[in-house]
């Protein structure tokens, strides 16, 4: 090989790179036998550093990729940076793609806490890396930096919201995380992947949530576990009931049956999500790492399982307690009293969550033996509530609204339970003591039924109240 | 934070604690206790608290847990099988895991062998040997040996060195980095 320091070579050595970068990318897009995890796997192969491959990646194969943006957060981060500590890495690779979010606790409930956040902190701030202190990172990250065809990586389960607007997003372990801040880098098997074509129109009181909490109810809580799930919808009218907020909860909570990526087709929906809300770190160039891409799976890829949903034939459901894929419709649970109602965390704390809980509450009382909390996933909601009006109809009806965090979601503070306690909640899970106690019983279910069940004080009807 | 990291070493015995399925990490260490220190050792005072908040005295170092399916669902947090692995428990052996519980047991390097055929051959507190580098697990009061699902070369390198720290102390590079593209099928 010629080894020479001269520019011009070099630079035409890397326009050669970059051509044959280009043809492997068209030529994947092109490739009508893969799915979306295969065509995006297959762009951010590498082979050595700095190198793209120009394979084919497909299901079952074991890659290395270039990861666009590695999150931690509050209770992941800490040990994260531990670990880059004791390996002695002292630089990243890209600071600009590690993000660090003060999320689950914050602010601090106590001085334990306390010292994790100024770690954090400190970290960030010796690594100019992005930090983000009060708003739940997988809608900071949904609202400011999530792309279509980028690879994210996070060290929270629920990173996989992402795949909303047609992002490759997965969680991942701290040190990992780690890795990736090191190296830019981490290895992946490429997934086999479910479809599932989606038809019909929601009833009154049907909401995405209860949408997924039956697909998980169907398939149990590990029916999905190292699986792409990719969303299909069967027409435009269909499409246009999934509202950006509506993919973001379905792609979270999709993590509820064990799922690598659950991830949305980019649509107009998309478009216009990303044209209101620009994105910062906006790298769409003619950058060949190409770092927004719109992939679309091949009509011809090989899918491991389809499904149908019908919405229309879809009511609201109530989950738990104890199992997420132990599902009723709310009519077999109504009368289950309650302690309290949570509306909030990434999986259902967006304005579209928080303008049906006003829409309930409007002009009625919290039930005296209840308590509400409503908890917004991020600044920008939790503004937006108060520009609405919302806030006052929560406080009126006698509920509590809080800072933007995961708060009561993960029973660490702000609406934790208490011995034998029961709570309905819209938050992401409803694990034994997952919200305190562990004699505590949680039941998920959509910010509607939790709301009027905060009403009733015991598992109610949305319905009634629509 | 200078306590010694903790290596499973290559074969070891102990007793059997046997779980069901879906034993998830909010079973394994609840977010309150794990968001609360970076400290592995007291991390450990938690594993198994959804299961038994004493869990930690009760077992012996080298203990084996025997689980059904799905073990380790629920959150990323690495914090569930460093909490295991810090508690003396020397390996998780099940008959599936979940996906982010299954990478973070090798890249923390807690011995994490998925075998579908153990379901019933084991009982509480049955003796077994684990041999990593074989990938194997025999319970010795039945005679009978197990064999766990094979995992790409360069994760098995890493669990034997100790977990994704250990092995970059040592080598000073990644082990998926050598041989990437590809790093095989699985």
């Amino acid at each position: 090989m010629q080894t020479t320091s001269s520019p011009s070579s070099s630079s035409s050595l890397q326009q050669h790179e970059e051509m044959r970068n280009l043809s492997h990318i068209k030529n994947v897009l092109d490739d009508n036998s893969l799915t979306f995890s295969e065509k995006i796997i297959s762009i951010k192969n590498v082979e050595t550093y700095n190198k793209k491959s120009t394979t084919i990646s497909r299901s079952g194969d074991i890659v290395v990729v270039d990861v666009n943006l590695a999150m931690a957060q509050d209770s992941t981060g800490p040990l994260a940076i531990r670990s880059l500590n004791e390996m002695g890495i002292d630089s990243l690779h890209n600071p600009s793609e590690a993000l660090l979010v003060i999320d689950h606790t914050f602010p601090a409930a106590d001085e334990k806490v306390a010292n994790l956040h100024a770690m954090m902190r400190e970290f960030a701030s010796k690594h100019n890396c992005m930090l983000v202190e009060g708003s739940i990172s997988h809608q900071h990250i949904l609202e400011y930096l999530a792309a279509p065809g980028m690879m994210i990586l996070g060290a929270d389960s629920h990173t996989c919201q992402a795949g909303c607007v047609g992002a490759f997003a997965s969680g991942i372990g701290s040190t990992e995380v780690a890795a990736v801040w090191a190296t830019g880098q981490l290895w992946l098997r490429v997934p086999e992947t479910i479809k599932i074509n989606i038809s019909g129109i929601f009833n009154k009181g049907v909401f995405a949530r209860d949408m997924i909490l039956d697909y998980i109810g169907k398939i149990g809580e590990d029916g999905a576990n190292y699986k792409a799930l990719e969303w299909k919808f069967s027409n435009e009218d269909i499409r246009n009931q999934f509202s950006m907020d509506s993919r973001a909860c379905i792609s979270n909570a999709s993590m509820e049956c064990g799922v690598k990526i659950s991830v949305f087709p980019v649509d107009v929906i998309t478009r216009k999500y990303l044209d209101e809300n620009p994105r910062i770190n906006n790298n769409s160039s003619d950058n060949p790492n190409m770092k927004q891409i719109e992939i679309h799976p091949g009509n011809s890829a090989e899918y491991l399982d389809e499904f149908e949903i019908e919405c229309d034939k879809l009511v609201p459901y109530v989950s738990g307690p104890d199992h997420i894929d132990i599902v009723h419709s709310v009519e077999e649970l109504e009368n289950v009293e309650i302690d309290q109602a949570f509306i909030g965390s990434s999986t259902n704390g967006r304005i579209e969550d928080l303008e049906v809980a006003a829409r309930i509450l409007k002009g009625r009382k919290v039930h005296k033996n209840t308590r509400c909390v409503v908890t917004p996933a991020s600044v920008r909601v939790y503004e937006e509530a108060i520009r609405r009006g919302y806030v006052e109809t929560y406080l009126e009806a006698g509920a509590v609204f809080t800072n933007a965090t995961c708060g009561a979601c993960v029973g660490t503070h702000l609406g934790a339970l208490g011995d034998n306690e029961i709570c309905i909640s819209s938050s992401s899970r409803n694990f034994i003591g997952r919200m305190g106690a562990l004699s505590s019983k949680v039941y998920l279910a959509s910010p509607a039924t939790v709301t009027a069940s905060a009403i009733e004080g015991k598992i109610a009807d949305p319905r009634r109240y629509l | 934070m200078s306590e010694e990291p903790v290596i499973i070493p290559s074969i070891s015995k102990g007793k059997a604690w046997v779980f069901g399925d879906n034993i998830n990490t909010d079973i394994i260490i609840p977010f309150r206790f794990k968001s609360r220190t970076n400290d592995p050792y007291e991390m450990a005072k938690y594993a198994m608290y959804g299961f038994d908040p004493d869990f930690h005295k009760k077992i012996s170092k080298g203990d084996i847990i025997i689980a059904g399916r799905n073990f380790g669902g629920g959150s990323s947090r690495e914090q569930a099988p460093v909490a295991l692995k810090y508690a003396g428990i020397s390996a998780v052996v099940a008959e599936s895991f979940a996906r982010i519980f299954y990478r973070n047991a090798y890249t923390i390097g807690l011995p994490a062998l998925e075998i579908p055929e153990i379901k019933g051959k084991i009982n509480q507190g049955d003796e077994l040997k684990i041999d990593i580098t074989k990938f194997v697990v025999e319970n010795t009061r039945t005679n009978e040996t197990f064999r766990g699902r094979e995992v790409p070369q360069f994760l098995r390198q890493m669990l034997l060195g100790g977990g994704l720290v250990e092995y970059y102390k040592k080598y000073k590079q990644f082990p998926w980095i050598q041989t990437q593209n590809s790093l095989g099928k699985s």
